[in-house]
């Protein structure tokens, strides 16, 4: 079980959240200009790092508001917690 | 806003009325329904000086504004519940006139206050055991030192999304739920404080 400091609430356990997957993936700007390979690769292509990974995360039954974490995916330690929208700093991986 | 006289309260198939004491003698934990509380959900930005007074002026004290408080005057209590997100819980059961006056105050901003008197129900949680039972279900550190009286906060309670409000004083808990979860949870509750005696008080 992780636990995860919230922005708004402080730290809470794993299952009051969500994961929302990979974080800093932009959507195409214009979806019917690229090809299929382009579009499966933003869909369904993702780094799998063996270490420093940005992931979205919602604290799902708390505030309900999503952020930023920056979670080693050997160790589980949360490197950094960070703003929507904020651009992705520090850390190696990925 | 259905009849007054059709309106039944989420926990009524359960007949707790029937089981209602007056003493709650040594059980460990007592439970209530609190039914029929008025709520409104209010959302806004707090960073809009006007919005917070134009709120302040219509409920005749100010919004929470740090994460898990509350505010309260003498039949209005407002639980911060995000960083624009409030719920207002109005006694008695006069959640429209409130949502109405707050929708005509808020005009011109953006911000909306929407009724959500049925959308939950309350449970009352008390008796010495009651922090004891609720640990059983749930990931916060409720110790004093960590849930002090008069806060809130939203989290899980035997896997139920719940609101919990622990009354200045402390010794009183409200669980807000969902009021498709609210039998569940009244079930857990009944389960969880089984070992420890229960009473249920009228509403």
């Amino acid at each position: 079980m992780l636990q995860i400091a919230c922005p708004h609430c402080g730290p809470r356990d794993e299952n009051e959240f969500s994961c929302g997957g990979e974080a800093h993936i932009a959507r195409p700007k214009q979806p019917d200009a690229i090809s299929d390979a382009e579009w499966a690769d933003y869909l369904f292509m993702r780094t799998n790092p063996k270490g420093a990974l940005a992931e979205r995360w919602c604290h799902t039954v708390g505030c309900r508001r999503w952020f930023n974490v920056e979670r080693d995916t050997v160790t589980h330690t949360i490197l950094r917690v960070y703003a929507m929208g904020a651009p992705r700093g520090g850390g190696g991986g990925a | 806003m259905p009849e007054r006289y059709l309106r039944q309260s989420v926990l009524a198939h359960l007949g707790l009325e029937s089981r209602a004491v007056d003493d709650p003698g040594d059980a460990g934990l007592v439970l209530c329904e609190r039914a029929h509380l008025g709520k409104v959900g209010l959302r806004g930005d707090p960073a809009d000086k006007a919005f917070l007074a134009a709120v302040e002026k219509e409920l005749g004290f100010a919004l929470p504004l740090r994460p898990n408080t509350v505010t309260a005057g003498d039949d209005v209590t407002a639980f911060w519940l995000g960083p624009n997100e409030w719920l207002l819980a109005v006694i008695p059961y006069e959640g429209t006139p409130l949502a109405e006056d707050l929708v005509k105050a808020l005009a011109g901003l953006h911000a909306a206050a929407t009724v959500l008197t049925d959308s939950r129900t309350v449970i009352g949680v008390s008796g010495p055991a009651a922090r004891d039972v609720l640990a059983k279900g749930c990931p916060l550190d409720l110790h004093p030192s960590a849930f002090p009286a008069g806060s809130c906060a939203q989290s899980l309670l035997g896997k139920a999304d719940v609101l919990i409000h622990l009354h200045d004083g402390g010794a009183r808990l409200d669980l807000y739920v969902q009021r498709s979860y609210a039998d569940y949870l009244w079930r857990w509750l009944e389960d969880a404080g089984a070992e420890f005696g229960i009473a249920v008080l009228g509403d």
